[in-house]
């Protein structure tokens, strides 16, 4: 048979969806790099180049600094709050002998299918001026003018984790649901109190899977720029947010390429950073389900 | 056991906070009231008509859903085909061709959106429905690929094989064996791709041609300083398609496969 050279028939399969990739996200990320030494010359001119001066810009104002900073903070509180808020659902999904423990597996699901900005505005209605919340206070008489809540840090926070904690319970439940159930049981008899059973054995075998939402909510927070424009106020801005300024309102397209190319730079390097140590297979168990 | 009690009640509470603010549009897209948010005034489908005569938004939908089947369509050729290849066969480099495969996901969106914009406007390509479809189709394929490989996995080899021995020719075991047994997997995959579609915004602002709105940027668009009442009633109705599809695909699916049995 034909089989005896090399098999063709995979890349034939592959070639498709290969090509796909390689033309509209590789060489695209190879223009950015490149656009990124062209000039703007006027609103939306620019003339190919090879100059440093964007990333001379971003190097010296203090401004994209800032951005820089704001955006790895948020991040940071965003992705350890949704770890922190995540793991005991994961926990206790993965532990309980309840028989429905699909309908709580669905019920994680679901938040993936409903729209992305009308869960994002939802929060309105609940720190809103007229919000459930000061409607509830004003209703009880603890205040009398409605409390501003809105547009601030505090919820780009709660809206980020709103929308990004399933990613987190997801990934967490699936290292939890593989390891053996009889470990902690054994380490028990073994003496270990409940709690230590817990922390030497189940969660020392869970940080993969801690590890792997930890890096997607953390990603997908630092390259985010729509909720910090519905939840936030004027300060509240990421470094997506000057990509978005300078290619949807500037139209400086050579500084918006060499913004992009350091966000790329930036969140690229956190992933690199975990694929060397945790390898890129337990990202895509949680998207397998 | 009491700390267990304490985890059940703290994940309720996480539940809790994940769907109170959805149950909340739900509610006021029936509220009477002039404003979009409390107090409840009252019962009324008002917010619904409106809906229904406000041609921006319907032209949106109208967008939306062509943009969605049409990236679903894309998406899951493309995905099928590949994750056909990762499953079926084994050849050298496969790890990192699953790595490729999936590294779109990697890429912020927000870069992915200015690369291929900026790739386009090289090529002297303005903005167009065209860049949407082919952009949607990029962000859904890795998605696409994930959920049909984990579905392909439990479809057995033998009855192909059989096939094949009983004469089949391969295109004729591909399209009455392996096809129809891919079903579920080609569905859940189209689904997960409209769905992606559907939803998304992040990169749709960048590569939207101007006067073209789907129904994420029609809402972005209409949300200033306040939510209207007919946003509410727009979030009733894309949950509906978007969660009400699914579940009702997955509840056919199911009796369908009973039936058979």
């Amino acid at each position: 048979m034909a089989d005896q050279q090399i098999d063709r028939r995979p890349w034939i399969l592959l070639s498709p969806a290969l090509l796909f990739i390689t033309a509209l996200v590789v060489i695209p990320m190879a223009f950015i790099l490149v656009y990124s030494f062209y000039e703007n010359v006027d609103l939306a001119v620019d003339v190919p180049a090879f100059q440093f001066g964007n990333w001379q810009e971003l190097l010296t104002d203090g401004y994209y600094h800032t951005a820089i900073w704001k955006t790895l903070r948020l991040s940071v509180i965003v992705t350890v709050l949704a770890a922190l808020m995540g793991y005991i659902p994961a926990y206790v999904i993965a532990m309980t002998t309840y028989r429905h423990k699909w309908l709580l597996l669905l019920l994680l699901i679901i938040p993936f299918w409903i729209s992305f900005i009308i869960r994002t505005l939802s929060w309105i209605h609940i720190f809103g001026n007229q919000g459930a919340l000061n409607g509830l206070l004003g209703w009880l008489g603890l205040i009398e003018a409605p409390l501003q809540l809105m547009y601030t840090e505090f919820t780009v926070i709660v809206g980020f984790i709103h929308v990004f904690l399933p990613y987190m319970i997801l990934n967490v439940y699936v290292s939890l649901e593989g390891i053996d159930r009889n470990l902690e049981p054994a380490a028990r008899t073994l003496g270990a109190t409940p709690w230590q059973a817990f922390r030497e054995v189940t969660l020392p075998l869970s940080l993969p899977g801690l590890a792997a939402g930890c890096l997607l909510v953390f990603v997908l927070t630092g390259g985010s720029y729509v909720t910090p424009l519905i939840l936030g106020g004027p300060g509240d801005f990421l470094f997506g947010n000057l990509v978005y300024d300078a290619i949807v309102t500037e139209l400086n397209w050579p500084m918006g390429a060499t913004l992009s190319f350091a966000l790329l730079l930036l969140l690229g390097s956190v992933v690199i950073l975990y694929s060397r140590f945790m390898g890129m297979n337990q990202l895509s168990k949680a998207f397998g389900r | 056991m009491r700390v267990w009690s304490l985890l059940k009640i703290y994940t309720l509470l996480v539940y809790g906070f994940m769907f109170a603010p959805i149950a909340v549009v739900l509610l006021l897209a029936f509220n009477s009231s002039q404003f979009g948010g409390f107090p409840i005034e009252g019962f009324s489908l008002r917010w619904f008509h409106e809906l229904a005569e406000n041609d921006a938004i319907i032209r949106a939908l109208r967008t939306s859903l062509l943009l969605g089947a049409l990236t679903a369509l894309i998406a899951t050729t493309l995905g099928i085909l590949a994750a056909m290849a990762l499953v079926r066969y084994n050849f050298r480099g496969k790890n990192w061709i699953t790595t490729f495969l999936i590294s779109p996901v990697l890429v912020p969106e927000t870069v992915l959106a200015v690369g291929l914009l900026i790739f386009l406007r090289w090529l002297h390509m303005p903005r167009s429905f065209l860049l949407l479809l082919i952009g949607h189709s990029i962000i859904a394929l890795p998605f696409v690929v994930l959920v049909v490989q984990a579905r392909l996995i439990g479809i057995r080899k033998d009855y192909e094989e059989a096939a094949r021995s009983l004469g089949a020719s391969p295109l004729q075991t591909f399209f009455e064996i392996t096809l129809p047994l891919l079903m579920p997997a080609v569905f859940a995959g189209a689904l997960f791709a409209f769905t992606i579609s559907f939803d998304n915004i992040t990169a749709t602002i960048f590569w939207r041609p101007s006067g073209m709105e789907t129904v994420p940027t029609q809402i972005f668009g209409m949300l200033r300083n306040s939510v209207s009442p007919e946003i509410n009633a727009l979030g009733f109705v894309m949950i509906c398609i978007t969660v009400g599809l699914p579940l009702l695909a997955g509840a056919m699916a199911r009796y369908f496969s009973r039936k058979k049995v």
